[in-house]
Parts: C-alpha cells; sequence; structure tokens
C-alpha cells in the first residue's frame, strides 16, 4: 500500500512537471534563437566573448522593439570545450527550447559535431567564427560570417614568404582539432606553391602541458618561423617554451589565437610573433568603433575578434527575419507558435534568406555568402609588439 | 647528439613531476592496498591552492620574493595534505571494510568530485600561474638549455624524494607504516595505531601530489580543474611500472615515464606521446606483472 502510494505520487510530481515544462515552451509570443558555446573549458573565452557579442546585438533589437514588435529571446547553451557536448546542447535547444535557428560554435570541431543535427531537424545554424571548410559542406542550413581556412592559410604563407621574406618554415599542429590540422594542411600547401619549405612538421594534444620534446625536435631544423595553427592557451605555453629552449624565431599563427589570455600566459614570449585576425578594434570606422563603445560599456572590456564575429552573425539572422517579416508575414507569425509544418516552411526560408545575404554591413566587413554558404570576406593580419598588438595589414581575398 | 642531450634533460625535469604524483599512489597502495584514483586531483588543488595563496601573498610580482614561493610551496603542502586526510576519512574509512572493489569506485566518485567542484569553485577556464621565481635560462655543459625552474623541479623532488625514504627507513612511525603494510591486522594487534598510520600516509602523499602540482604551475603556467587527469594516470602507470608499493620503484617509474615521452616525440612521432604510458603499461604487465622492484606476492586463497 505504502509502495503504491509513494509511485502514485511520483507519477502525479512528474505529470505536473511535465505539464510546467509545456507551459514554459509555449508561454511566450517570442521567437526564440538559440546560442552554443564554449562558455568553460579550455577555450572558454571563445565561448564568453561570443555570448556577448550576440547578447548585444539582440538586446540593442529588443530594446529597439523587436522584429516588427516580437522580440527575440536567447537561450544559451554551455558545451565545455567539447564536441560532445555541443551535440547535446543543440539537440536541447532544438527539443526542448524549440529555437527557430541556432548561433555557434566557434571551434570547427564542435560546429561539425552540432551541424548535423541541425541540418536533420531543418534548422538554420550560422556559425560566427569556424574556419574549417568542412563545417558548411554538412548541409545547406549551415552557414557561416567568416572566411574559410584555405584563405587563412594562404595569407600566413603569403605574408610570410613576401612580407617577411622567409622560406623555411616549421609547423607545430594540435593533432585532436580539425580547425588546426586543417589550417596547418593549407599553410603548407600554399607556402610549397610559393617556393618555400617546411623543415620540420610536429603534432600536440589540445591539453599538453609539455612542448618542450616538439620544440627541440624542430629547433635542430632551424627554420626560419614556426607556424602555430592551435589555440590561444597552448599557443601561449608553445611560445614560452621555445623561447626558453633558445628559439627566437617568430611565431606566426590564426584566428585561434584570439583571446585576451594569449599574451596573460605568454608574457614577453610573444613579442615579434604575428596572427590572422577578423576585425582590428582600433579600426577609425565609426560602426566599429561605436560597437567597440557599446561593447566596452556592457562588459567593461575591449571586444575581441570572436566577439564582433559573434555580432554580425546574430546581425545576418535579424537582417534575414526582418526580410521574411517583410516578404511573407504569416510565416513571420509562426516563428513564435509552436512547432507545425508551417513554421518548418519558415525556417526554410530563414536559411534561403541567410544564405542569400549580400553586403551585410558587419563590424567585421561587408559580409556576402557564396554558393557554399561561406562568407567572401578580407583578412586582418595583427602583429605583436611590447605586448601590444598592432595592425600590420589587410589581406583581401 | 646536444639534441639528445636536451631530450633527456627535459625528460628528466618532467619525470620527476610524474615521480612525485607516483610516490603518493604507490605509499597508499602500499598501506591500503588502494588505488587512490583522487590523487591526479589533489594534484591539481594543490596547483590552484598555491595560485590563490600567491594572489593572497602578492607572491607573484615582477621580483618575487624567494621566502614567500617557500611560503606558498608548503602552504599548498599543508592544504592538501589536509584534503588528503579528509578524503580519507570521510569517504575511505567508511567503506574500508567492503572490499577493494568498493573502495575503488569511492575513489573514482571521489576524483570527479573534486574535478567538478574544481570547475564550480575555480572556473573552468585555463588560469595563469603567477611567477614565483623569475624565469631565467642556464646553459649546461654542450650547448644543452635548461631553466632555472626545472632545475628547482629536480632539486625540489630529490630532497622529497630522499626526505621520504628516511622518514620510512630511520623513524618509528615510518616503521611503523612498513607494519602496516606488511600486515594490517598483525600491526594492529601489536599496539601500532592503524588508523593514524593511515592518516598521515595520505597526509604524506597529498603533500607530495601538491608540491607537483606547485612545481608545473613554476613551469608551465596554465592552470585548470582538469589537468590532474593525464599526469594522474600516466604517474599511476609509473608506479606499476616500479611496482606498487615501492617507493624507489616510483621514482624510477616517473623517470623512465618522463624520459621515454620525450623521446618518442623526439625520434618516433609526437602523435605517440600518450600513447606511450599505455604500451608501456602493457608491457609491464605482460612481462613483469609485480613492476621493476616490486615483487610477487602470493595470494591466499
Amino acid at each position: 500500500m505504502i509502495r503504491r502510494n509513494t509511485m502514485f505520487r511520483a507519477a502525479a510530481l512528474l505529470g505536473l512537471l511535465l505539464a510546467f515544462a509545456a507551459g514554459c515552451a509555449k508561454q511566450s509570443n517570442e521567437i526564440p534563437v538559440g546560442v552554443y558555446g564554449s562558455l568553460t573549458g579550455t577555450t572558454a573565452t571563445f565561448g564568453i566573448s561570443s555570448k556577448q557579442g550576440i547578447e548585444l546585438f539582440m538586446d540593442n533589437v529588443n530594446a529597439a522593439g523587436g522584429v516588427a514588435g516580437t522580440k527575440l529571446r536567447i537561450l544559451v547553451e554551455d558545451d565545455q570545450s567539447k564536441p560532445e557536448e555541443a551535440a547535446t546542447a543543440v539537440q536541447k535547444l532544438i527539443d526542448q527550447d524549440g529555437v527557430v535557428a541556432v548561433l555557434g560554435e566557434v571551434a570547427s570541431s564542435r560546429s561539425m559535431a552540432a551541424a548535423p543535427i541541425c541540418q536533420q531537424a531543418g534548422v538554420p545554424m550560422i556559425s560566427p567564427s569556424s574556419t574549417n571548410p568542412k563545417v558548411t559542406e554538412l548541409g545547406d542550413y549551415i552557414s557561416r560570417v567568416c572566411y574559410i581556412d584555405p584563405f587563412q592559410g594562404m595569407v600566413i604563407a603569403k605574408f610570410a614568404r613576401q612580407t617577411l621574406n622567409l622560406s623555411k618554415a616549421a609547423v607545430l599542429r594540435d593533432n585532436k582539432n580539425d580547425y588546426s590540422v586543417g589550417l596547418a594542411n593549407y599553410f603548407s600547401e600554399s607556402f610549397h606553391a610559393m617556393g618555400g619549405t617546411v623543415v620540420s612538421d610536429e603534432a600536440y594534444s589540445e591539453g599538453d602541458q609539455d612542448f618542450k620534446a616538439q620544440l627541440t625536435v624542430i629547433k635542430q631544423k632551424k627554420p626560419q618561423f614556426i607556424v602555430v595553427p592551435g589555440y590561444y592557451t597552448e599557443v601561449a605555453l608553445i611560445a614560452r617554451q621555445a623561447r626558453e629552449l633558445g628559439i627566437d624565431v617568430p611565431l606566426l599563427g590564426g584566428d585561434g589565437w584570439v583571446s585576451e589570455r594569449l599574451l596573460e600566459i605568454a608574457q614577453d614570449a610573444l613579442n615579434g610573433s604575428y596572427f590572422v585576425s577578423h576585425y582590428w578594434e582600433k579600426d577609425p570606422n565609426p560602426a566599429i568603433q561605436k560597437f567597440v563603445a557599446d561593447y566596452r560599456a556592457r562588459y567593461n572590456s575591449t571586444p575581441d575578434a570572436l566577439a564582433a564575429l559573434a555580432y554580425d552573425a546574430a546581425g545576418v539572422l535579424v537582417n534575414a527575419l526582418e526580410t521574411l517579416n517583410k516578404e511573407d508575414p504569416a510565416a513571420f507569425k509562426s516563428l513564435s507558435g509552436p512547432r507545425t509544418e508551417k513554421q518548418k516552411a519558415a525556417r526554410a526560408k530563414i536559411r534561403d534568406l541567410v544564405n542569400a545575404t549580400k553586403d551585410y554591413p558587419g563590424v567585421t566587413g561587408r559580409i556576402t555568402l557564396d554558393g557554399k554558404r561561406n562568407a567572401v570576406k578580407s583578412a586582418t593580419f595583427l602583429g605583436i609588439k611590447n605586448r601590444e598588438y598592432e595592425f600590420v595589414a589587410v589581406v583581401e581575398p | 647528439m646536444q639534441e639528445l642531450f636536451q631530450q633527456l634533460a627535459n625528460g628528466i625535469a618532467w619525470g620527476s613531476i610524474y615521480a612525485l604524483i607516483a610516490l603518493g599512489y604507490t605509499m597508499v597502495y602500499g598501506i591500503l592496498r588502494l588505488i587512490n584514483f583522487a590523487h591526479g586531483d589533489i594534484y591539481m588543488v594543490g596547483a590552484f591552492a598555491a595560485y590563490y595563496l600567491a594572489r593572497l601573498l602578492h607572491a607573484g610580482g615582477p621580483d618575487p620574493s624567494p621566502l614567500l614561493a617557500v611560503a606558498v610551496l608548503l602552504g599548498s603542502m599543508v592544504i592538501c595534505a589536509g584534503l588528503g586526510v579528509a578524503i580519507e576519512f570521510f569517504a575511505y574509512r567508511p567503506v574500508r571494510k567492503s572490499g577493494r572493489l568498493t573502495a575503488l569506485i569511492t575513489a573514482i566518485g571521489v576524483s570527479l568530485l573534486l574535478e567538478n567542484l574544481g570547475i564550480r569553485l575555480f572556473g573552468a577556464d585555463p588560469k595563469f600561474f603567477p611567477q614565483l621565481v623569475a624565469p631565467r635560462t642556464v646553459t649546461l655543459a654542450g650547448g644543452v638549455l635548461v631553466t632555472n625552474h626545472q632545475i628547482t623541479v629536480v632539486v625540489i623532488s630529490i630532497v622529497l624524494m630522499v626526505a621520504l625514504t628516511l622518514f620510512v627507513q630511520r623513524t618509528r612511525t615510518g616503521k611503523a607504516m612498513r607494519a602496516v603494510s606488511f600486515h594490517r591486522d598483525a600491526a594492529s594487534l601489536m599496539g601500532i595505531p592503524v588508523n593514524r598510520i593511515i592518516t598521515i600516509t595520505f597526509a604524506i602523499g597529498s603533500a607530495l601530489a601538491a608540491a607537483a602540482g606547485v612545481l608545473v604551475g613554476l613551469t608551465n603556467p596554465k592552470i585548470e580543474p582538469l589537468m590532474g587527469i593525464m599526469p594522474g594516470v600516466k604517474a599511476f602507470v609509473a608506479a606499476v611500472l616500479g611496482g606498487i608499493g615501492s617507493i624507489p620503484g616510483a621514482v624510477i617509474g616517473g623517470l623512465v615515464m618522463g624520459v621515454s615521452e620525450y623521446l618518442v616525440v623526439g625520434y618516433i612521432s609526437s602523435t605517440y606521446r600518450d600513447a606511450i604510458a599505455f604500451i608501456i603499461l602493457i608491457l609491464v604487465l605482460l612481462i613483469k606483472p609485480a613492476g621493476l622492484l616490486g615483487h610477487n606476492v602470493a595470494e591466499k586463497v
């Protein structure tokens, strides 16, 4: 008797919870937009910067009355810097929160884990800053607002070969990371084509603490520079340990270096090194300066390139929503309602509108998506001097 | 040739860290026949304790004082000794009579608890460990470059290992530890306070792990709550390699692990760096299951 009573109570509680959850999902007439990112873990600053960039844009939109009077609601999930968690996070956003579009990730490995889920469910996903070409090849619902690694690798090779006039490179790549492996390969290809040689190609795994063994091997091959296409935590340690082993050549890298933590850990070890980024926060362009000032006022820190790209990704999505409202108000209305066939068709329309983005004026440059849903944009080369970033060049595609 | 010596020098410095962690595994195993899987996480807590102590004492300035550095090291060792004792008291003691599997699973639970508590309390993003000793590069004979941090690591490791050996071999408490490790019930019948000896063992093992954590923070100044997992596993392999339960074995095992990692990266491929630990483990288990310095124990049935 007692047991049956408990079971009844448990069932009642469960029913109550379900009713509550269902109530939550339906209650508002806002448009739910999902955001997933690495708020914790080895690349925590990536996720935090991106989330802040998106929040800033969306709150500005909502403060101005939303899209045609309908507000946007952001639902954020943390993937702990792990690809498997990214898949879970996106699954939850789609199944439980009923989001109509997803913004994320920075790391290509994690975007690639989440993309098939969005594609399957027919939910458009815009990656602000995953640069591996394979990300958008996973389906037509997947797009991005940044350039891709073949371009980034070419830019690094060209800069080393033509601007710095160097011909002997070493590569130290993160073997567990799609972004790093891809960028290393694209760099090597371009560098060979320009008449340079890669004298040493070594690898490590994300999370490693000690790189001196690889660096000792690299040192013996006497390269003129070392390409480290990894993420900031490892890059900073690699730089320190390279200097401790007496390697004084410059390090070159990609947008994985973008983080306020980079120089905090590396201290002086990265002076004289260069990396590719997506924008330059001191660019006098008034739109950029307004974004930097707004961001500073709200978060008390300078927005890095990943915050800027996330801000633009949100912008591209809102732009598509506005067009949808103009072209098909009924479809737009279905976005704040329950999951129906009608809403599915509306989401497919968002996809088409996002993919057709042309000349959107973002803070990271004008955004036009090509046939493969990649943005065609210029790259910004930054140098490091006395623990400060300085502008070096803009490279057009 | 210079490259080989450079790899060996770095391997020995890195291996000393493994050795310090392996000592804790081996001591606890020697006394309780328990693989304390939370040990790698105590190493992590050691690094974080030092991080917060250094900030509290303002020890990480541009011109750091060596006295403060020693204070931070000792402070972190004391905190972790306390943590080790607490873990033993609250987690392992209640299940001590319930068989070894129960204790093992409890240890895994404590390990996960410490990791996730670390993420909660310290934040999951990597932290910059303050420079307790200003870095300097020293050139040894043959053009081998080492940092003063690496020298500190090796020297402190040697000092702690010698002190531990003397303690176990020459003091009354050490003798009692050996007795408990030999036969716990018999030792108890001879009037040895077994519980107190176990407490002391956990305190010493955890303090050594804390020292390893601080030394790693010194050489590679990036610490995060999951930093203990891989070194913990590798130090465990080192302890098994040396013969689990044997103190000199743990030291030799740690150094072999450190050096072989460097040689694998230097002369075979950097991809196999983490694989080498487990290749060594498999080989040891196949060829000499008791480890280099361990002895076979006949299991009573």
